[in-house]
């Protein structure tokens, strides 16, 4: 089996999730790699979603992050306040696992605007659960498909806290908890150096160059001296990957034709109360 | 039962032009019936407030209900964006829209301030992020026992707060499961509360901890089956994670826009409501 680049940075996100641990999860790739960490190597990884579930063990990969699948297959479900105070606040979440429409050379998110806030070029959907989960779990994990416009010199606008401007900025802000610990992309992995705090690149996927990631990053990015090699995705990760895929999509009716679907609901029957 | 009315009456009668609205449901129990009826009766100048708006709130600005968006996440889940939010933020299409926007954690506190009749907030949080900045409702103080810097957002009291659970009993106390959001909290904070419920049951049934609303917090009970699609009611009917899908191209076009809204919720009419 041949992995996709976007497989591959799904495999070694899961990767990072150790046995046990405590994850807040984001929608959408975050999810998919936490799952995929679940039924491979994690089978005790805690999955919490902002949604208030917690401990939950979704058979298909919600859609949205209030799925009712994932108020079935969870140990609790608690109210959204109570997600946030006692158990993100209250420092119960070791993992963070975020994505964003621009990472940038200090790790800092932007899920707001693309341009000026007051004016913006592209308004985006905003910070939802992320600043504080990028604030108060213990690390944080983002994944992000590799481009320029993506990975930039700085982010048009801070919704999570990165390391700010890099050295002691961020713990000057007075912000407690970890951070960034890596930036998962379809290329590569990136983590903050120690002292700077200005994502270096640790980690190269298998057939990705150096000049390619140069290429695709919005900064004049550095390589670290003991550059590593990603290791292939396994059998029983593509597998398992792709099979939680397919039962998602059956499920969610993706592959399913929209156009038939948008004649139905623009059929007045279908919304009219009667 | 006091408390039991059509939707178009609890609509007509307990919200007014230019109110602050809250329609909360995390993903689940969205009220999109209640929103529906708040356009087809034409509510203007309305200060919107929801987590995310989602779907329910695009269709609402789209339609020219929305003077101010109190939000934390603005975007069609599992899809991509909102259009009709967009154009009005981007385009100030149909008309400029002012936006007061929190992170989920604050919106909470907000919810949960002023349903304990508090004047603000505490939290931990935006320190470093630009919202602060941009947001005059978000500020910091200094802990008074401890000297952290803390950070403070006002206390969220909507005139009306609208939501929809599964039940009802006869005598209008409300039973709701599953995800249950903000809606306990939401329900407190706000002056008036209507709630549209799939069922109306003779015994609730509800475990002694159950998030149950007591009839006597509740102005208004509706019995609207459905009242929540194309979201979902646990234990009644699925998202329609199709129509999710399906929304993000009748949005993107205003006039397939208003076409839509038109044939779909302008030209229906809301018959169905307890009484």
């Amino acid at each position: 089996m041949v992995a996709t680049p976007s497989e591959v940075m799904t495999v070694v996100a899961a990767r990072m999730l150790q046995e046990g641990t405590v994850c807040f999860v984001g929608i959408g790739i975050p999810s998919k790699a936490a799952n995929l960490a679940r039924l491979t190597h994690a089978p005790n990884a805690v999955l919490i979603y902002e949604s208030g579930t917690i401990g939950t063990r979704p058979t298909v990969l919600p859609l949205s992050i209030g799925d009712g699948e994932l108020a079935v297959t969870a140990d609790t479900v608690v109210s959204t306040s109570e997600i946030f105070s006692y158990w993100l606040q209250g420092g119960r979440v070791e993992v963070g696992f975020l994505g964003a429409a621009q990472v940038d050379r200090y790790a800092n998110l932007n899920s707001t605007v693309i341009g000026n806030y007051q004016a913006p070029k592209v308004r985006l959907p905003g910070a939802g659960g992320a600043p504080e989960i990028a604030a108060q779990a213990k690390e944080t994990l983002i994944i992000i498909n590799h481009d320029r416009r993506k990975l930039v010199e700085k982010v048009d606008f801070i919704t999570s806290a990165g390391y700010l401007d890099g050295g002691d900025s961020r713990e000057r802000a007075g912000l407690k908890a970890g951070g960034p610990t890596a930036v998962i992309t379809d290329l590569c992995v990136l983590r903050p150096e120690s002292q700077t705090r200005e994502l270096v690149v640790t980690q190269l996927h298998p057939g990705v160059t150096r000049e390619r990631v140069a290429e695709a990053t919005g900064w004049d990015v550095r390589f670290a001296k003991d550059l590593s090699q990603t290791q292939v995705p396994s059998d029983l990760e593509l597998s398992t990957l792709r099979e939680l895929e397919r039962q998602t999509a059956l499920a969610h009716s993706i592959d399913a034709e929209d156009k038939t679907h948008l004649n139905r609901i623009d059929s007045k029957t279908e919304v009219t109360r009667p | 039962m006091s408390n039991l009315l059509t939707l178009s009456d609890a609509i007509r009668i307990h919200l007014h032009h230019g109110d602050c609205v809250a329609l909360e449901g995390f993903t689940h129990l969205i009220p999109f019936a209640a929103g529906h009826e708040i356009i087809r009766q034409e509510k203007r100048d309305l200060t919107l407030v929801r987590m995310t708006p989602d779907v329910i709130f695009d269709q609402m600005i789209g339609m020219g209900c929305a003077k101010r968006l109190v939000f934390s996440w603005g975007g069609n889940p599992g899809v991509g964006s909102l259009h009709r939010l967009r154009d009005a933020v981007e385009k100030h299409f149909p008309h400029p829209i002012e936006i007061d926007e929190r992170s989920h954690a604050a919106m909470t506190v907000s919810y949960t301030a002023a349903a304990a009749g508090l004047p603000c907030g505490l939290m931990r949080g935006f320190l470093g992020s630009d919202l602060a900045q941009h947001n005059p409702n978000i500020k910091f103080i200094d802990c008074p026992f401890t000297g952290e810097r803390l950070a403070a957002v006002p206390a969220i009291r909507p005139d009306v707060a609208i939501i929809h659970a599964q039940r009802a009993d006869r005598a209008g106390n409300v039973h709701l499961w599953g995800i249950i959001g903000v809606q306990k909290e939401i329900a407190l904070a706000a002056k008036k509360v209507l709630v549209t419920v799939e069922e109306i049951v003779d015994d609730l049934e509800a475990p002694s901890n159950a998030c149950v609303l007591p009839a006597w917090v509740v102005t208004a009970v509706c019995h609207v089956p459905g009242g929540a699609a194309p979201s979902y009611a646990h234990g009644y009917y699925d998202r329609d994670n199709r129509f999710y899908q399906a929304w993000d191209e009748v949005s993107r076009d205003r006039d397939t826009f208003q076409r839509w809204m038109r044939d779909n919720v302008m030209d229906t009419v809301s018959v169905r409501g307890g009484a």
